[in-house]
């Protein structure tokens, strides 16, 4: 981020917290609606903070959503505390999945997650270290048409 | 078509809504229980019929503007739910039918604006 951003929003999650999980997508999503931001880059922002957030929920043990906006962009780091992805590629495939039963239960863990933030953002970072945790920086574009 | 209409067809127990139920329009429906796919699939102004009664149906109903939610199979949500659900506006109908007849009734019916 070049300028001062308009936004900056911080958020905890807390793992296996299913109650709460999915609140800072919320905010974000309503943050982001009263300050103008159009109804598609509002929507893709929302799905990718929300599959990003049920991931922390579902595998870690803890972690933050931070999203920065300015004129140009919406940037969003999810970082957390947890097991860590041993094998990225794996995780992106389409059904792939390391979700334990209950996130099933909850309509989660069907391997669409990260397939869902690559297609909503425009740009999509994965660190990971096993047993460790995992940091994932998305990008989307708010002055372009985007995917 | 007007939720109302929708009620109609299948039944339905209004759980949530029945004021709104003239008001609102839907102008597609998409049956899942999966909520990533909906998320991935679903645009427009969409109701969605599902078995899943978390209250993560509302978090992903709210996100991604759902107008309304009907519960299919007689699952019926815990109170929890349809608290949520009131505070977000979002009308929440109960029907006995499988998820399988609920979507061709509604199809048949003239809602078939599928979403691709």
């Amino acid at each position: 981020m070049t300028a001062q951003p308009a936004l900056y929003l911080s958020f905890s999650i807390t793992g296996l917290d299913f109650s709460a999980a999915g609140e800072a997508s919320t905010k974000i999503k309503k943050a982001l609606k009263q300050i103008g931001v159009t109804d598609e880059v509002v929507r893709r922002t929302a799905i990718a903070a929300y599959e990003a957030e049920m991931n922390v929920a579902i595998h870690a043990e803890k972690g933050t959503i931070e999203v920065w906006v300015d004129r140009e962009q919406i940037k969003i780091v999810v970082s957390d505390q947890g097991p860590g992805i041993a094998d990225i590629d794996l995780a992106m495939k389409e059904g792939f999945s390391t979700a334990p039963e209950l996130a099933r239960e909850m309509g989660f863990g069907a391997g669409m997650g990260l397939p869902n933030i690559k297609r909503c953002t425009d740009n999509l970072e994965i660190n990971s270290t096993v047993g460790k945790g995992t940091t994932l920086n998305m990008l989307i574009h708010i002055s372009t048409a985007g995917n | 078509m007007k939720l109302s209409e929708i009620q109609r067809i299948l039944d339905a127990e209004v759980l949530v809504g029945h004021e709104w139920l003239d008001e609102i329009d839907a102008q597609k429906a998409c049956g899942a229980d999966l909520m990533s796919d909906v998320l991935a699939f679903t645009k427009g102004r969409t109701l969605l019929l599902t078995g899943l009664t978390n209250c993560q149906v509302i978090r992903t109903a709210e996100l991604i503007d759902l107008i309304g939610l009907v519960f299919v199979r007689g699952k019926r949500p815990g109170e929890d739910v349809i608290s949520m659900a009131r505070e977000n506006h979002l009308p929440v109908m109960l029907t006995k039918l499988p998820l399988y007849e609920t979507c061709g009734l509604l199809y048949a019916a003239g809602l078939n604006n599928v979403p691709k």
